[in-house]
């Protein structure tokens, strides 16, 4: 993975950038000495480091324009970061840039039970938009597995998903509207509290748009009724495709769960070694969880039971209380900590049609035997979203290369059955390099266009989505 | 023109010489009035790929809705947004294309709970005022590679490119449908009762209020509705006794919200606001309505106005945007259609319409 070589003029600047950014914010936002930007080298995609010029913390909206009209001024490359816990290395500095993070504005600025929506500072984590709306029976949808740490700006960044994003979808779905900051400093409202664009549909082109298009500070999103309840079923198969065509029977079946998980061997074993959930001893494992009331679970419950038997399953478990459903989802949210307990891992996104579930897990298996490298499987099987962990050794020379080269030909594959690269976590650098393996010439050429629009300069997270030599002409301005 | 394939439609748009009026099959009359030589993409039709399994359809753009949704109905499927059909409102007539809903981001009374065409939208595929093909999205559910340039295409009119295809998520058609009716709600009371109803965790799919009675919708399996419509009528107690209506007609009631019945024969303007629910009250008592309805909560108001009349002007500033529906040409002329907007997105729309279109000539000027 390659980043530009910094910017020489920039690299010079640094002290007069510093004084400048000194006079618009307050001194300890200001982060300069480079034992302190080293805290800002990477974010959760850890193989990739490199410590930023200088890091700033603003508390207001007012703080982010004035820092972006400095930094536009100076020609300074600014890279946004909200919690830092990007698997795609998102937030990932150079080494010229100026690292902005919203992690300080995290007040909640309004909330109205009545319209069934919340306004946030953006630096706010997912899970305490939910735990300020819980209280009065709400909570915000989309639940991406960092959601205790990750920030509903690197939410809308990256328009992240979840589990349960089945039934409720993923950011773009429960955003109403946001205060942004564009790279020259100015500020813009789009959307509110209401529903739809009034002209072109600028709110759903910005959220994705991974921190490119423009600095997001506040943002009105959807909250929706807590569920009367919810409970899983947990379903076991001897065979993967088995257990795929048994997801698309349940689909069909109008039973619409709230998730469908799947975990293969090598990540039933682990976790189970680790977290002792008792699984039972399968090839494939498939957890459904149905919400409602306690008659309208059973009942769906039922119905996925009824079609799961069909497809000979190893065992079926129906979860009847809050203790066997908390075991139940024990191993899955316990998969990755797992995984990492026994080795060094990458976890990839790609999504595929459900249809061609057999045939990848199968192709990957291949893979398994070409690269010497083990595979784990888990994945939201309801949306064909996987995510494919391949275990390698990080202090064995050449290992993390043979690993992205193995990533690289599944995502491949995963566009060749008519499915994406990522499906959740975003391009950010680690797909980057990949993009035209989904995409024509004309294709990222109307994306790079867009960016052409908001931030002419291409300053804002500059030698990320698009690969290097594409985007070359226009960052080199 | 009638282009049959896409690359034809590229040939099309690439050769033009002037202005082009990009149409479906026309239904949706929308829009300040476009000049120019006309492109149909009614021959572009067929469904190129359905999946019930992975809920997924891909069809051509000019493919008559009423042949997906019998495509659909065989799977026991349908578009959970519920595509209003606009023939009734406009007087207008013909099939109505699927390339239509999306170019007009149409949706109905489920939007409310399950989001708008934009939300159900999976891919596209367009040719730019260049004459170029472009793709963006594809055929899954989750999709975060590269910019959403699917969500900009919803709602841009045939503005920003002319679609060839499109890609969209399904659902499951529901086992049962029932209604309950309030009857004698003033305005703010309609709405408090479709807040207090989308607050319960009962799953509403439709909040409507018209013709002086709250509609509220609930769908899924059989004793799950009566389990909810029982809960609801508890719920709506503080402001009145709920009426249940079940099956027929209860989705006969829904297809009226849908396709806003009451003002189909009405002499007056149609706008469309949206709008935050609990401002609607206030909004609609300085409209000078002859007639009211609402939908989505109260997110959505229907208003018909005296013909001529500019309701923006009426009402001043208000949070939200109002679009003109159904109006003479000349008044679609002479006041926008579409929402103004501030000038900081102003300059974003006609950015990005300078690189989607540079020489201008997609729908020039539908939009503003």
């Amino acid at each position: 993975m390659q980043m530009p070589a910094p910017d020489a003029r920039v690299m010079a600047l640094k002290a007069r950038l510093v004084e400048r950014l000194q006079e618009v914010l307050p001194k300890a936002a200001v982060i300069h000495d480079p034992a302190q930007t080293r805290a800002y080298e990477c974010d959760a995609l850890t193989a990739y480091r490199c410590p930023p010029l200088c890091a700033v913390l603003p508390s207001t909206t007012e703080e982010v324009a004035a820092v972006l009209k400095i930094c536009h001024a100076e020609g300074v490359p600014v890279v946004p970061r909200g919690s830092g816990t990007s698997l795609a290395g998102g937030a990932l500095p150079t080494a010229d840039c100026v690292i902005l993070g919203v992690a300080k504005m995290n007040a909640v600025l309004e909330t109205d039970y009545a319209d069934r929506v919340i306004r946030v500072q953006t630096g706010r984590t997912n899970l305490s938009v939910t735990g300020a709306v819980e209280e009065h029976g709400f909570f915000y949808a989309p639940d991406p597995s960092s959601q205790l740490a990750c920030a509903i700006a690197g939410n809308i960044a990256m328009n992240s998903g979840g589990a349960h994003c089945l039934k409720y979808g993923v950011t773009t779905n429960n955003l109403l509207g946001v205060t942004m900051v564009m790279m020259d400093g100015s500020v813009v409202e789009v959307g509110g509290a209401h529903m739809d664009a009034g002209g072109l549909d600028l709110l759903g082109l910005i959220c994705g748009s991974e921190g490119q298009l423009g600095v997001v500070t506040e943002a009105t999103l959807r909250i929706l009724p807590k569920p009367e309840g919810a409970r899983p079923i947990l379903i076991a198969f001897d065979d993967n495709a088995v257990a795929g065509a048994c997801v698309a029977d349940i689909i069909k079946a109008g039973v619409l769960p709230v998730a469908i998980e799947c975990m293969d061997r090598l990540c039933i074993e682990t976790t189970e070694s680790f977290a002792q959930a008792g699984y039972p001893d399968c090839n494939a494992l498939l957890i459904v969880e149905v919400e409602g009331s306690d008659a309208e679970i059973d009942h769906q419950l039922d119905l996925i039971s009824r079609i799961a038997e069909k497809h000979d399953p190893v065992e079926l478990r129906q979860s009847k209380s809050a203790e066997e459903s908390a075991r139940i989802w024990l191993g899955r949210k316990s998969a990755f900590g797992a995984i990492g307990q026994i080795s060094d891992y990458m976890c990839l996104d790609g999504t595929i049609p459900v249809s061609a579930l057999p045939l990848v897990l199968s192709r990957i298996g291949e893979l398994t035997e070409k690269y010497g490298l083990r595979v784990g499987n888990v994945f939201h099987a309801g949306d064909g979203n996987m995510h494919p962990l391949i275990l390698y050794d990080a202090n064995k020379p050449g290992d993390l290369e043979l690993c992205e080269a193995m990533g690289a030909e599944i995502l491949t594959l995963c566009v060749e059955v008519g499915g994406c690269l990522t499906g959740e976590h975003g391009v950010g650098i680690e797909k980057r390099d990949l993009m035209h393996a989904q995409f024509a010439p004309a294709d990222m050429e109307a994306q790079m266009a867009v960016k052409d629009v908001f931030d002419p300069k291409w300053l804002l997270n500059p030698a990320k989505v698009f690969p290097l030599d594409t985007s070359e002409s226009r960052r080199a301005k | 023109m009638r282009p049959t394939t896409e690359d034809a439609l590229a040939h099309c748009v690439a050769e033009a010489s002037g202005p082009l009026r990009i149409i479906g099959a026309g239904t949706r009359d929308i829009g300040r009035p476009v000049e120019g030589a006309e492109i149909s993409t009614a021959g572009l039709s067929g469904i190129e790929l359905y999946e019930p399994g992975a809920l997924t359809i891909v069809a051509r753009a000019g493919t008559p809705v009423a042949e997906l949704e019998a495509a659909l109905d065989a799977e026991n499927q349908r578009f959970a947004f519920e595509p209003m059909d606009h023939r009734g409102l406009l007087g207008t007539d013909g099939a109505p294309t699927i390339g239509g809903v999306v170019a007009g981001n149409v949706s109905g009374p489920r939007r409310v709970a399950v989001g708008a065409c934009r939300d159900h939208m999976l891919g596209v595929r367009y040719v730019d005022g260049s004459g170029t093909i472009v793709k963006n999205g594809g055929r899954v559910m989750k999709n975060v590679t590269g910019y959403d340039l699917v969500k900009l295409m919803a709602g841009s009119w045939g503005t920003l490119g002319v679609m060839s295809e499109v890609s969209l998520k399904v659902l499951p058609k529901v086992e049962a449908t029932a209604s309950l009716a309030v009857s004698g709600l003033d305005d703010a009371q309609a709405v408090a009762a479709m807040s207090a109803c989308l607050g319960s965790p009962f799953e509403v799919t439709g909040a409507a209020h018209m013709q002086g009675v709250t509609y509220i919708r609930i769908e899924g399996f059989e004793a799950s509705v009566a389990y909810r419509a029982a809960e609801l009528t508890k719920v709506l107690a503080p402001y009145g006794t709920a009426e249940v209506a079940m099956g027929a007609a209860a989705e006969a009631l829904w297809l009226d919200v849908r396709d806003v019945r009451p003002m189909q024969s009405t002499p007056g303007d149609i706008w469309k606001l949206s709008v935050r629910p609990s401002d609607a009250p206030g909004i609609v008592a300085r409209a000078g309505a002859q007639s009211v309805m609402y939908d989505w909560g109260g997110g959505l108001i229907w208003v018909e106005v005296a013909p001529g009349t500019d309701l923006r002007a009426v009402l001043g500033t208000f949070s939200g945007h109002a679009t003109l529906i159904r109006a003479s040409e000349d008044l679609r002329r002479m006041i926008p259609v579409f929402q103004p907007e501030p000038a900081g997105l102003a300059a974003i729309t006609s950015g990005l319409r300078a690189k989607f279109d540079p020489r201008g000539i997609l729908n020039s000027g539908l939009m503003g």
